[in-house]
């Protein structure tokens, strides 16, 4: 690492030539499409000053969109956490016929176009749909057009984010532990809960941080289930596109930006998420 | 994100019981019925339900056309941008050692964790008629927001960090002393870029190319924003498909929803490809 030595020593050392050209591009690039547009958003919400903030967010359909939205994203990453490490302890630990197709087809949520995905969730999941009508049949549930449709919604784009956290950390899982553990007398559960379970959880609790960050800013694929009704199934990105219609700017622009500072802070929990995984994995 | 073989568990006592094994494997695949096959049958179902002569109608309408051409063409201009980008960024971050080399490599994933809705909101800020720029480019004539340049801005806002993602591990892993070599026996810069460093990463660029393009075409909040949904001129493929669907015409939206599906799981088959391939590469 040079990061300590003085600016002008370290310009002077590099080999491989390109370096102010290829750094110099990115951050002008970097800036143009991402930094400035950013920025922009922050400063214009800015503008409206602290009485206006408050009035907006706390007007009660922000602050039900707000609600719905979080409540709901909380709970579908908290079942992916779930459901994406039983599928990632599936494909890494047993063998059957299948397996690497369903290895590869995981990602499936993640290649397909969000309005794609609200559509065919909606189609199958609606009172005459194939998954839709046998449930509204035995239990009188509708699943489209409620908060139980925009949580599936979210399930599917979100658990393949823990599945694909947790997959490499188990694959890395030295098995000797395990083994040592059982020739100790340790019960499979035991070995599983005192073993297995503590290392995977800075990957699961990551895989559910990504989970809850997307579905928090969730579009296209909540849409079409959701309804759309305000104060009931309203979530916050629809309701700063409902803004927009009409062209109330200032408020599209503070609730946008409420987002944004969330993303942010989930984001600086990821990254160090990811860094207290490292670190454990360091002394496996 | 790779795929890894199962760990071969050899003794039985830290083999889980068969039940478990059973229980754990039904709910894998039920789970992976439920939330891939069935959505992926159901674009299909719903895109053939009155035959193929109906769907090939769909398709060949001219407002699908339109779409289709105008996918392409945002596609055609965001990509390439991306990829000079993450080529730019990959060589000046693998290569080289800087002060605020973390800081930039965390601004670059930046777009992926703001919501598409807000990707789309700050150019509408910076562009729209009552935004930053909006007096000046009404006087100049020029249309950014509910027009082709909005929708390829941000387009290329929410692609921004695939290949850079992509390139910057592979380059730092390749190290750079093949580059060096190549100097040192007197190729000049570019020459050594070209002939070296390309093509030891061009998988690699590939996976991010195709990754970034997914990604472009399928992108539906941002656009959304920002295209102010004009039919025949700022309709992309996703948009369209939103049209069709509010207009109840269902054969329609899933027989242009089915596009973006083949290209969801031709961009799947590409990258299990890679991956197999990859995990060949390591073994031998």
């Amino acid at each position: 690492m040079t990061n300590s030595v003085p600016f002008s020593l370290w310009w002077r050392r590099q080999i491989l030539p390109g370096f102010g050209l290829s750094l110099g591009f990115t951050l002008v690039y970097l800036s143009l499409i991402v930094l400035i547009p950013l920025a922009a958003l922050f400063i214009k919400a800015s503008g409206i000053g602290f009485d206006g903030f408050v009035r907006t967010i706390l007007s009660p359909r922000v602050l039900a969109a707000f609600q719905l939205s979080f409540s709901v994203s909380f709970y579908a990453a908290l079942v992916n956490i779930f459901l994406g490490t039983i599928l990632a302890w599936v494909l890494v630990r047993y063998r059957f016929p299948g397996r690497r197709f369903l290895d590869a087809i995981v990602d499936f949520p993640f290649a397909l176009p969000t309005a794609v995905a609200g559509i065919a969730l909606t189609a199958i999941y609606s009172p005459n749909g194939w998954v839709g009508g046998p449930v509204h049949a035995l239990t009188g549930w509708k699943l489209t057009f409620t908060p139980l449709g925009i949580f599936l919604a979210l399930i599917f784009i979100g658990f393949p984010f823990v599945v694909r956290t947790v997959q490499p950390v188990l694959a890395d899982l030295n098995i000797e532990f395990e083994e040592a553990a059982a020739s100790l007398g340790a019960s499979r559960l035991q070995t599983i809960l005192r073993i297995v379970i503590p290392e995977l959880i800075p990957a699961a609790l990551t895989g559910f941080t990504l989970a809850f960050a997307r579905a928090l800013g969730e579009y296209g694929s909540v849409v079409f289930i959701s309804g759309n009704m305000p104060m009931k199934t309203e979530i916050v990105p629809l309701l700063i596109m409902m803004e927009l219609d009409q062209f109330h700017y200032t408020e599209a622009t503070v609730i946008a930006a409420v987002m944004l500072v969330v993303s942010l802070i989930l984001l600086f929990l990821i990254n160090g998420l990811q860094r207290w995984g490292k670190l454990k994995g360091e002394f496996v | 994100m790779e795929t890894v073989s199962p760990v071969p568990i050899r003794h039985p006592a830290i083999r889980d019981p068969w039940p478990v094994r059973a229980v754990l494997l039904i709910v894998a695949i039920v789970f992976a019925v439920l939330f891939l096959f069935i959505p992926l049958l159901a674009v299909f179902y719903e895109a053939f339900q009155k035959g193929i002569p109906a769907y090939l109608a769909a398709l060949g309408k001219p407002a699908s056309q339109s779409a289709i051409q105008l996918t392409l063409l945002v596609a055609a201009i965001a990509v390439p941008a991306n990829l000079i980008f993450g080529v730019a960024a990959s060589w000046a971050i693998a290569k080289f050692n800087f002060p605020g080399k973390t800081v930039l490599i965390s601004l670059i994933d930046l777009p992926f964790a703001v919501s598409p809705v807000t990707s789309g909101l700050v150019f509408v800020l910076l562009f729209g008629a009552r935004g930053w720029f909006g007096p000046l480019l009404s006087a100049w004539n020029i249309k950014i927001i509910f027009a082709v340049p909005g929708i390829v801005l941000a387009t290329i806002f929410v692609t921004f960090p695939f290949v850079a993602r992509e390139l910057i591990p592979l380059l730092n892993s390749q190290g750079s002393d093949e580059e060096q070599a190549a100097l040192s026996l007197g190729a000049n810069g570019w020459q050594t870029f070209w002939r070296i460093t390309l093509p030891k990463a061009r998988w690699g660029i590939l996976y991010g190319v195709i990754l970034c393009n997914a990604r472009a075409m399928g992108e539906f909040g941002a656009v959304s924003v920002v295209s102010g949904h004009i039919r025949g001129l700022t309709n992309t493929i996703p948009l369209h498909v939103e049209v069709l669907y509010n207009d109840y015409d269902y054969v329609g939206a899933f027989a242009v929803a089915s596009l973006l599906t083949l290209l969801a799981l031709f961009t799947l088959l590409i990258k299990a490809l890679l991956t197999w391939r990859r995990a060949e590469l390591e073994q031998s």
